[in-house]
């Protein structure tokens, strides 16, 4: 990829993280007011990207969405990666039986497609950001976990680990010098796409109606509530969506330039 | 290995993974806070009397011991017995069997699509020069990471309300398929090019190439001939995910264009908490995930028998 792209990318990352932190630099207004007779009003100079069917300025809700919706997606990246280390390091280290056992169930879950299992973990909770996330979260477990064991695995069996068993370090000085910082980088390639696709995920749970609640100006619940207005409004569905799609993209590509040849399955 | 040999192990493998989910589903129903049989009665709201509690009870057989629940759930699912949707009241195979084939058909159409498009981009990619395959590399990217949700709303505004092409909702003629077949085909085929793309180029790179062109094939045939070959292999090895990702997109379409079928239900199932209806299909995906994955190793093994698949 090339220097332009990757300054590109970083840049929209950066600005919708500025976004996030403090939105009412970029839209001072209030996402949430509502003014009737403004409805439906078209992209132009007092609406930058129109109102809603209220009213709503949707270039401040886009703005103000930037902290739901990439909070979600985090936080979901950080429970799934977080329980998918755990899983493939102990699956890496351990005996051949568990390493097939755990390997066995990561398959069983992996069976599962993500949003059929993010919907199945939402029929026992309900719907909400919570279980949103952890819907997210635990449904983009499995596929991680496998990478994570492989990963480890492959630097098991590397020679400077050899090297290092024959010097007599133990398994912590190993684990540290050795097995971490090795695994760390590609892992955060993989953290890196991981929150773009969480990021879409918790979106499509909106949208379904399963996350965040209507008024509230996130990414997926704003394209939910376009959807009625897709022939009279198509700036509600847009602008909310373009914003998902700048985040998912510049995200994949960041993850893809750390990552060199680690794929994203 | 044989191929009887192959197909003993794909089975067993499959099974096991399938008691698997069961298992897993099993544990989390018990996991529900709050008593089942209030939840088929319809919610703590309902305000079931006490003899109906217990004959939903009795008829579930939440009256038995974990254990005996557990032996009686794997033994209806061996028999394809999801049970009875809680929301819907009819058997969930029977409300599943209605659904299917629109789904099937949708997600197979839209499989079709997706290999004709990236076979099309591909072979288009290998023609272009720098900034050509720049600029198709970086659309890959992007329809690889347009969620389904989105792009067919855009598809919508472009194609029913701008143009008044296509209709958004299906109105029997055909015509209404299109949208959502190229909402799901678009992201899948982003990706599949990607693959085929990397591997084209290396195969076309090779010696055998070389070999060829000197024989005086002329590119065309090179791609016909060689290239195609190793192309498909690593695009295929994922044609199972490509399924299992086709059943997640198939609920969200399904939502946008308004189409009956499995999604559609598995939503509605997932509002009304329906856990039968919601495990059922899911333990349904998961055995097509299976089987579709066997199938494709399976045709990975004619393309390429010189492969040991894992």
């Amino acid at each position: 990829m090339s220097r332009t792209a990757k300054i590109c990318c970083l840049l929209v990352i950066g600005l919708w993280l500025l976004m996030a932190l403090a939105p009412s630099v970029l839209a001072p207004g209030d996402p949430l007011a509502i003014n009737p007779t403004q409805a439906f009003a078209k992209p132009g100079l007092a609406h930058f990207f129109g109102t809603d069917e209220s009213g709503r300025d949707i270039y401040t809700r886009v703005i103000h969405g930037a902290g739901d919706s990439l909070a979600i997606g985090l936080a979901a990246t950080a429970l799934g990666m977080g329980l998918a280390i755990v899983l493939g390091t102990i699956a890496a280290l351990s005996p051949r039986w568990l390493d097939e056992i755990i390997l066995r169930i990561l398959e069983a879950l992996y069976a599962i497609p993500s949003l059929l299992m993010a919907l199945l973990i939402i029929a026992f909770t309900g719907p909400g950001v919570g279980p949103a996330i952890v819907a997210v979260g635990l449904s983009t477990a499995p596929g991680y976990a496998r990478l994570v064991r492989s990963q480890i695995r492959s630097l098991k069996n590397s020679e400077m680990l050899e090297a290092a068993t024959v010097l007599g370090r133990g398994t912590w000085r190993k684990s540290r010098n050795h097995l971490i910082p090795n695994a760390l980088k590609p892992l955060l390639a993989l953290v890196t796409l991981g929150i773009g696709q969480a990021v879409i995920w918790a979106a499509a749970l909106s949208f379904l109606g399963l996350g965040t609640p209507p008024p509230a100006p996130e990414w997926g619940a704003m394209l939910s509530a376009g959807r009625t207005y897709l022939h009279l409004a198509w700036w509600m569905s847009l602008f909310p969506g373009l914003a998902i799609v700048s985040v998912a993209v510049s995200a994949t590509l960041i993850g893809r330039a750390l990552g060199g040849k680690v794929k994203s399955l | 290995m044989n191929t009887l040999a192959w197909a003993g192990r794909k089975v067993g493998g499959a099974l096991v993974v399938l008691w698997l989910v069961a298992s897993a589903i099993f544990i989390a129903i018990q996991l529900i806070p709050g008593d089942p049989a209030e939840a088929i009665m319809g919610g703590p709201g309902s305000q079931a009397s006490a003899q109906a509690l217990a004959a939903a009870r009795a008829e579930y057989a939440l009256d038995q011991p974990v254990i005996t629940q557990y032996l009686l759930y794997l033994g209806k699912l061996a028999t394809f017995d999801f049970g009875t949707s809680y929301s819907l009241k009819q058997p969930v195979t029977q409300v599943m069997g209605e659904v299917l084939p629109n789904t099937l058909w949708l997600s197979l159409m839209a499989l079709a699509a997706a290999w004709l498009l990236a076979l099309c981009f591909s072979a288009l990619a290998m023609r272009a020069g720098r900034i050509g395959s720049q600029v198709g590399n970086l659309l890959e990217i992007i329809a690889a990471a347009v969620p389904h949700f989105w792009l067919g709303a855009v598809l919508i505004m472009l194609f029913s309300s701008a143009l008044g092409w296509l209709p958004a909702v299906d109105n029997g003629t055909g015509h209404g398929l299109v949208l959502p077949i190229l909402t799901l085909a678009l992201p899948l085929a982003g990706f599949l090019t990607q693959l085929m793309r990397d591997s084209l180029s290396e195969a076309m790179g090779s010696q055998f190439a070389l070999a060829a062109r000197a024989r005086g094939e002329s590119r065309l045939k090179l791609f016909w001939r060689h290239g195609l070959r190793h192309a498909t292999l690593p695009a295929l090895s994922l044609t199972g995910w490509a399924f299992s990702s086709l059943l997640s997109g198939a609920v969200v379409v399904e939502a946008i264009f308004a189409r009956p079928g499995l999604g559609r239900s598995l939503l509605s199932a997932v509002l009304a908490r329906d856990i039968p209806m919601v495990t059922g299909i899911a333990l349904f995906s998961a055995l097509v995930y299976i089987v579709v994955m066997a199938i494709s190793e399976g045709i990975e093994r004619m393309i390429n028998p010189a492969g040991e698949s894992r």
